[in-house]
């Protein structure tokens, strides 16, 4: 009887420190922060790098001597790439485990699935990961890219430096390139592109057989007008996709195509040789040639012991926010989430590329966009690298969005702002 | 004597090829033109690669090549450029046009010059016109693929001059068509722009149409009825070659159901165990690829082109082992009770899945694919890559194997002996449990052997078997559960129905209304297209 209590004690606290990993003993004089990444599941191959970055710059602050006086803490949950999960570990972090503020999901999906959590609980998530916009929560901080920071410009790019008249938009079926392909849809149709000169493409989540879709492309560049594919096909479902570009012999200098969910962690499981001279579009490639970069991928290096890991543009997006979060909370004095969700608009802290990142009234941050044609060595060569843009959640192009702007300083506080009818309060939260 | 005219006619190609193109002009030297490449922006540096093809210098081609390549650095001390190699931890820097040594220096001494698209295509088109004269005949025969990709006029004047040197009738056929191509987008007369449709509707397939589409629109109104009969001419055409292409898709994505399947058809079709583990079975065969590439890289990368060769057995013997484990620790204990079968090995599939995420990393792992797999050739009007044909071949040889295993072999008697009646067959004198185990190895073994092939088309991560589980039984399913063939003629024809399907409605909706149509037939035919007869399938 006495062995067995024991023993279930002993599970007990084995439990509670498996959920909390570190924090189950936690005292006062440590600040906790979330991280709401899979570990398992289809999105671990993304997400657990950035778990990896995550604990990475919490280690480095605390060798700066922690956040206010405080050791820094990292909380890691596993998700497992299931959406309703996400949210219940949300609550989790932010009820049990008391953390200051939350860094994570991958997925917009995921993303949904916590907005109403971290609303109702009144924390603060910072999410990392390019996405579609239109969205804006008092919650949320938005540190990737939204549409107008990467499919614009490269759309931009494509038409002004190759002259692409024709465009291929194939992504994977789901909320991010659904959304951003009408918008970019409804942009290259008020630059004057036919629509018979758009074809629209989507495949099923890890698709692998792309013998159809790239033969109907070639097929479709062959009417006599520069051609250009703008993929949002996500992770999983590049690499045969990629590999068959590359055996039916479409060549970049041909038919370019531009990625915004391919980078250097994607390009890990391919041979890059036939690919060269293909595009995508980020805030930050590996190959950024700065000081703070060399310095960040030493760091990156020596953390995960081992010299061939390659960072990536939502690793920079993590990097930006946690360093914003940090100076907002010794601005404030305080972790408290009204105080600091009041003294980070308008911190501006170092990003990769050499300049800085401004976080804006409405939640989103400014930074450059830069084109990158892929190389041999699964590198991307910066082909263009346009100035600081601000990162715009409601898009100018789709009809409902156009006339709503977000701002959540005092006195409008509003995510959805009309400015036709003064009121806030149009369409989404 | 006969060496030195060897030598004699080498030397005398060379002259040629090397003098020929700079009779036409002042013979300009390429050196500075090529150092201005140090400071040049994209636009500029598309200028000096004009110059260059234009100075009609061959020296050229190599640096031409390296600046392609991404191999054309500068100097920081004296802003000189020069062609890289690296060597150790920098680079060996030899002279662009002589070709000698300019000694070693480290990464951060020189800057890479950069290279986009446009220039790569302008340095394609120069490459072209510079090649045209080249002793190697294929180096030829890539010049006029060159020159039809990027026509120009002053490419016209070199192919004419190349035209009337050549031999070789092969080379010779391309030429024409890159004359052709280079013809329509000149100043030429009608006559002769006509000769030119003709030739390009002759070429046939997706290229003539794109060529002739590109044209279209700015061609001398006399020949507007010429451009738009071959454009028809060569649509029609087209027309019917989608049609075997699309059958050729169906077939090849057939081929990788069948190979997804086979190994399942054994243990769920023949035995009965609802196998959830099976798509882990292929993604270990696809990690055993992986880790024999990694040691053939390390120790003998002269062997890689065999790498899958050599892959093969490896992958069958390390998921024969895994899946004999399994029969031996968990599934003989729960014979007879198909639900918690599948709860058991759904269990194991996610163990198989997290221990290599823990060992190999949550990322894709690289897979090379050998020469022969890569690329493709044209077929008509279609284009047929290697890999999938590759894959084609050895899924049906795989079946034919397997039949053969089953239908002429002792152990195959076994095995078709216990799975129509135990208690008969055990009486007999056949070990049964061991009959089990083998049986339920070979079909991971199998299982492990599609992996080797998916490994070249897919991703190699942990995830790699979960897309595969549900169209495996699906396939066997429907083809018919126990009998190979079904499988078989279940595979190829899921394939073909899917791939005519996707082209009209999308991949997505596609997916699904096959499904759709599955759930309908086996409504109608319980037992799959084969069904088993007779008294075993009371049993």
């Amino acid at each position: 009887m006495k062995f067995s209590s024991k023993l279930g004690g002993a599970l007990l606290a084995a439990a509670m420190s498996a959920t909390a990993l570190s924090g189950a003993f936690a005292a006062d004089d440590t600040i906790k922060i979330g991280v709401l990444h899979s570990l398992s599941g289809t999105m671990a191959i993304s997400e657990t790098t950035l778990k990896d970055a995550m604990l990475m710059l919490v280690e480095q602050q605390n060798k700066k001597g922690g956040l206010l006086g405080k050791k820094l803490e990292a909380v890691v949950v596993d998700p497992a790439s299931d959406w309703p999960l996400f949210a219940e570990k949300a609550r989790q972090l932010i009820s049990q485990d008391k953390v200051a503020a939350v860094f994570g999901c991958w997925t917009s999906s995921s993303r949904k699935s916590v907005l109403p959590v971290f609303e109702e609980l009144n924390s603060i998530l910072f999410y990392p990961v390019q996405y579609e916009g239109e969205e804006s929560s008092r919650n949320i901080f938005y540190t990737g890219a939204a549409p107008n920071q990467q499919a614009i410009p490269a759309v931009d790019y494509l038409a002004n430096e190759e002259g692409v008249e024709r465009w291929v938009l194939a992504g994977t079926d789901y909320v991010y390139p659904q959304t951003t392909n009408k918008i970019l849809k409804a942009y290259l149709m008020s630059k004057g592109v036919a629509e018979s000169d758009i074809m629209v493409n989507y495949t099923p989540f890890g698709h692998s057989d792309w013998q159809t879709i790239v033969s109907d492309i070639k097929k479709f560049g062959s009417a006599g007008k520069k051609t250009a594919v703008v993929s949002t096909i996500n992770g999983d479902a590049n690499v045969p996709f990629y590999k068959e570009l590359g055996n039916q012999g479409v060549k970049a200098e041909d038919i370019p195509v531009v990625a915004f969910s391919v980078g250097e962690e994607e390009l890990a499981g391919l041979d890059t040789k036939p690919l060269v001279g293909h595009l995508a579009a980020w805030n930050y490639f590996q190959s950024v040639d700065s000081e703070v970069n060399a310095e960040f991928i030493k760091e990156w290096h020596a953390f995960t012991k081992n010299d061939k890991r390659v960072t990536n543009d939502p690793m920079e997006a993590a990097y930006i926010g946690f360093n914003a979060w940090v100076k907002a909370v010794e601005a404030a004095g305080t972790t408290d989430t009204d105080a600091v969700l009041d003294s980070i608009i308008g911190v501006s802290v170092p990003n990769l590329s050499g300049g800085t990142s401004t976080v804006m009234p409405n939640h989103h941050i400014t930074k450059p966009v830069l084109i990158g044609e892929i190389q041999a060595d699964g590198q991307f060569e910066i082909v263009q690298q346009t100035p600081s843009v601000v990162g715009d959640e409601w898009s100018d192009y789709l009809p409902d969005s156009k006339n709503l702007i977000s701002d959540w300083r005092k006195p409008m506080s509003c995510g959805n702002f009309n400015v036709d009818t003064g009121k806030c309060g149009g369409k989404g939260s | 004597m006969r060496i030195t005219s060897l030598f004699a006619a080498f030397f005398a190609l060379l002259l040629v090829s090397l003098a020929a193109p700079s009779f036409a002009q002042q013979p300009v030297d390429p050196k500075p033109l090529i150092d201005q490449l140090a400071k040049a922006n994209f636009s500029q540096a598309e200028d000096l690669i004009g110059k260059m093809a234009a100075a009609g210098d061959a020296r050229v081609v190599p640096v031409l090549q390296a600046f392609t390549d991404g191999d054309l650095y500068v100097r920081k001390t004296d802003n000189l450029v020069f062609i890289g190699k690296t060597a150790g931890n920098g680079f060996e820097l030899v002279e662009p046009l002589t070709g000698e040594s300019a000694g070693q220096v480290a990464k951060n001494a020189v800057t890479k010059i950069k290279v986009n698209n446009s220039l790569r295509r302008a340095i394609r088109s120069a490459m072209g016109g510079l090649t045209l004269l080249s002793p190697d005949r294929s180096v030829r025969l890539q010049a006029a693929d060159a020159v039809m990709r990027s026509p120009s006029s002053e490419n016209l004047e070199l192919i004419e001059a190349a035209l009337a040197k050549e031999t070789d009738a092969e080379v010779k056929a391309r030429m024409e068509e890159a004359r052709a191509v280079s013809v329509l987008s000149s100043d030429r007369s009608v006559e002769e722009k006509r000769d030119a449709i003709q030739t390009i509707k002759d070429l046939g397939g997706r290229n003539a149409l794109g060529i002739l589409n590109t044209i279209s629109g700015s061609i001398d109104p006399a020949l507007t009825a010429d451009v738009e009969a071959a454009v028809a001419a060569l649509q029609s055409e087209q027309q019917l070659w989608d049609m075997a292409q699309n059958i050729w898709y169906g077939l090849s994505l057939g081929s990788v159901l069948l190979l997804a399947a086979i190994g399942l058809a054994i243990t769920f079709g023949v035995m009965g165990i609802i196998n959830m583990a099976h798509g882990e079975m292929v993604m270990l065969g696809a990690y055993s690829t992986f880790v024999v590439q990694q040691v053939i890289r390390d120790s003998a990368p002269a062997l890689f082109e065999w790498s899958l060769a050599i892959a093969l057995p490896v992958a069958f013997l390390v998921t024969g082992a895994v899946g004999f484990l399994i029969e031996r620790g968990v599934i003989r204990f729960l014979y007879g009770r198909p639900l918690e079968t599948l709860l058991a090995t759904w269990g194991v599939s996610l163990i198989l899945q997290q221990a290599i995420r823990s060992i190999f990393g949550p990322t894709n792992q690289e897979v090379g694919n050998p020469s022969w797999m890569t690329g493709s050739f044209p077929l008509g009007g279609m284009t047929i890559t290697w890999n999938r044909m590759w894959i084609i071949l050895f899924s049906l040889s795989i079946f034919f194997a397997l039949l053969f295993l089953m239908k002429k072999s002792a152990y195959g008697l076994n095995m078709r002996a216990v799975t129509q009646n135990r208690r008969m067959a055990s009486s007999m004198g056949i070990r049964t449990p061991w009959v089990d185990a083998l049986t339920f190895a070979l079909g991971s073994g199998i299982a492990g052997i599609a992996g080797v092939a998916l490994s070249q088309i897919d991703n190699v991560s942990p995830n790699l078997g979960q897309s595969y589980i549900i169209d495996s039984f699906m396939v066997v399913v429907f083809g018919g559960v126990g009998n190979l063939w079904g499988t078989l003629v279940g595979a190829l024809s899921l394939g073909v129905l899917n791939k005519f399907l996707e082209p009209s409605v999308g991949a997505v909706l596609g997916k699904i209304l096959v499904l759709v149509l599955i759930i309908l037939f086996i409504q109608k035919r319980p037992r799959g297209l084969f069904a088993l007869k007779g008294r075993a399938v009371e049993a």
